[in-house]
């Protein structure tokens, strides 16, 4: 009886409390403003991303659960929250203008991206399988309508629509496995699970469970053979909506990825390991070969970023600290340069016509010298060229592959990224070396911000490398 | 106690049939009639372990509102069932090596499957005394699974907002009544009392 009446100790959640309650208050404030209130909840929904940044910021200290540990604080996931936090902020700064034009300017926009954001920094302290699935489900549901938030055109529903319908089918995966992992070890948390597997020999119905975890995890990070949604659904949501989804999404499900399999199950390291190197292998090869032949720059960046989760993988795949360090510096510039590079894709406006196709970049370099240049920063970083963020990234993960002992895949690794720098030279080639056309229209105030923010991080990485590899490493290492 | 038994086996075997019925019956309408009876029949068992909280819940959501929506839209949707079926004989051989695969695979887990000895008691803990089940699942449900709940609660939310998005359409020159105007129209606003005198015309 007494544990009936043991209140959940919600401390450690109120970062995810301050996002619930503004989401709620801001959606009564949009419903019952009289006029336009977009602009109005567009800048609170800021603010409050902002307050629980300084909240997670402020709360820092040794590791916590909360709801009956259901839900965990670490470093790895303070870490974590702030990255979705940056990239759902910047995400709803790009859309102002965007919006506006598209006249789908709705108050319920920024909302659904609060309530997003929200879903996946429950993903990220989920420390359990039910939190997992609730924290995924809410940050899925969200993003299949902000997907589809252009409803009066065909492409945007069209990607709601592809996105829900295999979104669903990737859920019941998970929920498949997850029920099978709860019958064979007998809970649904993942330190009961560990502790379980440590004594105990699950055996191949364990296995069989994983890999359907691993299976609905692996569509929300769009790795191969679970890519089959992204290209479509960047190409047809609105261009913000898909900036959104390159962002902050894939880290809180690379985030969740990473606990699900070092937390409950390192006793069967080896066989979840094998999945996880088919699976990154699988994505570096077909990121790499799949953006050859695209024209249009959206669909470019989908398949780039399945090749970078592939990349991201390698560190996962080595199931060492230093593995899991790559893959959380990875994952903070895979995230600053596709928000870069979209941030450019949004400036490409000519005649208050949207532009996606590569070939109207042509000749960029010589009607906007400051937007090719950073540009092709992003590209050359994207591609992995020193001394650019990018390399730094990879130059992480494959260190920990080699120490690992996972040469095939470190080998496969730098292939891929090779044959993966081609594309993106490309880019660099049609925009400086082909005849130009006419110029875009001026660049957004945000949108320069954004670009210069994350223009800056990438081409001086270098200079501030340290205490970000520092931070990282104590995130690796909280969830050890 | 034999009295009991009886219905146990009479909500079983009818909740059985009618689920191999919602499968087998050719027209929508009845799958979606054997489903509430599959329901119902659920709903019956629940009282005979002694949670009546959930066999009444399960009457009004799933029986009360799932279903009767349900069935207006396979009614609405109007699909012809013969011409889904044409493409069987083709697809049979697929689906049936489909079908073995999933067959051995499930067996392959049944045979790995070992039940914990404790999980006998676990299942057969009994409510407290003095608490009835609507209470315990409450106690439960608002203490230890809050968070669950209200994430659930949100998801919920989510979807109601989602859907709203995407269907709802304000169009601003759409006549709609507005009753409270209606009311307060006043015959002075309304009316205008000319006085025409006589032979002049208006």
């Amino acid at each position: 009886m007494m544990d009936f009446l043991d209140i959940a100790k919600a401390g450690p959640a109120i970062p995810e409390l301050i996002i619930a309650v503004s989401a709620l208050g801001l959606l009564m404030l949009g419903a019952f403003k009289k006029g336009e209130s977009s602009d109005l909840v567009n800048s609170l929904a800021l603010f409050a991303m902002a307050l629980a940044g300084g909240a997670i910021i402020l709360t820092s200290g040794p590791s916590q659960s909360a709801f009956h540990n259901a839900f965990v604080v670490d470093t790895f996931s303070r870490f974590m929250k702030i990255l979705v936090l940056f990239g759902s902020s910047a995400t709803l700064i790009m859309s102002v203008q965007f919006m506006k034009q598209e006249r789908i300017d709705k108050f319920e926009y920024p909302v659904l991206i609060l309530l997003a954001t929200l879903g996946m920094m429950m993903m990220i302290s989920a420390n359990g399988l039910i939190s997992l699935y609730m924290g995924l489900e809410l940050q899925s549901l969200a993003l299949y309508v902000v997907a589809a938030f252009n409803r009066d055109s065909t492409r945007s529903s069209e990607a709601g629509l592809k996105y829900f319908v295999l979104g669903a089918l990737s859920s019941g995966m998970l929920l498949y496995g997850s029920s099978l992992v709860y019958g064979f070890t007998g809970s649904v948390n993942f330190d009961t699970i560990a502790a379980f597997l440590k004594a105990n020999d699950a055996g191949v119905g364990l296995t069989f469970g994983l890999v359907f975890v691993i299976a609905g995890l692996a569509f929300k990070i769009s790795a191969v053979p679970f890519h089959m949604w992204t290209p479509d659904v960047y190409e047809g949501s609105p261009t913000p909506v898909a900036a959104f989804f390159a962002a902050a999404p894939k880290i809180a499900a690379m985030s969740i990825l990473i606990r699900t399999m070092i937390s409950p199950f390192p006793a069967i390291a080896a066989d979840w390991q094998q999945i996880i190197v088919f699976v990154s292998i699988a994505s570096m090869v077909l990121g790499a070969f799949a953006a050859i032949g695209q024209t249009n720059i959206k669909r470019l960046l989908a398949y780039s970023s399945i090749g970078h989760m592939g990349f991201a993988l390698v560190g996962l795949a080595a199931g060492s600290t230093e593995g899991i360090r790559g893959v959380i510096l990875y994952m903070t510039i895979y995230m600053l340069m596709t928000l870069g590079s979209f941030a450019c894709v949004l400036a490409m406006k000519r005649d208050g016509q949207r532009l996606e196709d590569i070939s109207d970049l042509a000749g960029l370099s010589r009607n906007s010298k400051m937007m090719a240049f950073v540009l092709s920063m992003f590209m050359f970083s994207l591609a992995g060229i020193p001394p650019l963020a990018g390399f730094f990234g990879k130059y992480f993960v494959f260190l920990a592959a080699i120490k690992a002992g996972l040469y095939p895949l470190a080998i496969i690794g730098v292939l891929a990224s090779v044959v993966g720098a081609f594309y993106y030279l490309r880019i660099v080639k049609i925009m400086y070396f082909d005849e130009p056309e006419d110029a875009f229209e001026p660049m957004a105030g945000e949108l320069k911000m954004i670009i210069a923010v994350s223009g800056l991080f990438v081409v001086l990485f270098a200079l501030f490398a340290n205490p970000l590899v520092n931070l990282a490493n104590a995130a690796a290492v909280s969830i050890f | 106690m034999t009295v009991a038994a009886l219905f146990f086996y009479l909500f079983a075997f009818t909740a059985i049939a009618a689920a191999i019925m919602v499968i087998f019956a050719r027209n929508p309408v009845h799958s979606v009639m054997f489903l509430i009876l599959a329901f119902v029949n659920a709903a019956g068992l629940f009282i005979l372990i002694g949670a009546e909280f959930l066999a009444m819940i399960l009457i009004v959501v799933y029986v009360g509102a799932v279903m009767v929506l349900f069935l207006f839209v396979v009614m609405m949707l109007d699909i012809d069932f013969s011409k889904l079926r044409e493409g069987l004989n083709s697809y049979l051989p697929l689906g049936a090596v489909i079908g073995l695969i999933m067959m051995t695979e499930l067996l392959m887990i049944l045979t790995s499957w070992n039940i914990d000895p404790q999980a006998a008691t676990v299942v057969a803990s009994p409510i407290p005394d003095g608490v009835t089940n609507t209470e315990a699942i409450g106690l439960l449900l608002y203490t230890r699974y809050i968070y669950f709940f209200q994430a659930a609660g949100l998801v919920l939310l989510v979807a109601m907002i989602g859907a709203i998005v995407l269907t709802l359409h304000h169009r601003p020159n759409i006549r709609r009544q507005n009753i409270e105007d209606q009311i307060a129209r006043h015959p002075h606003s309304a009316i205008e009392v000319k006085d025409v005198k006589p032979g002049q015309g208006v």
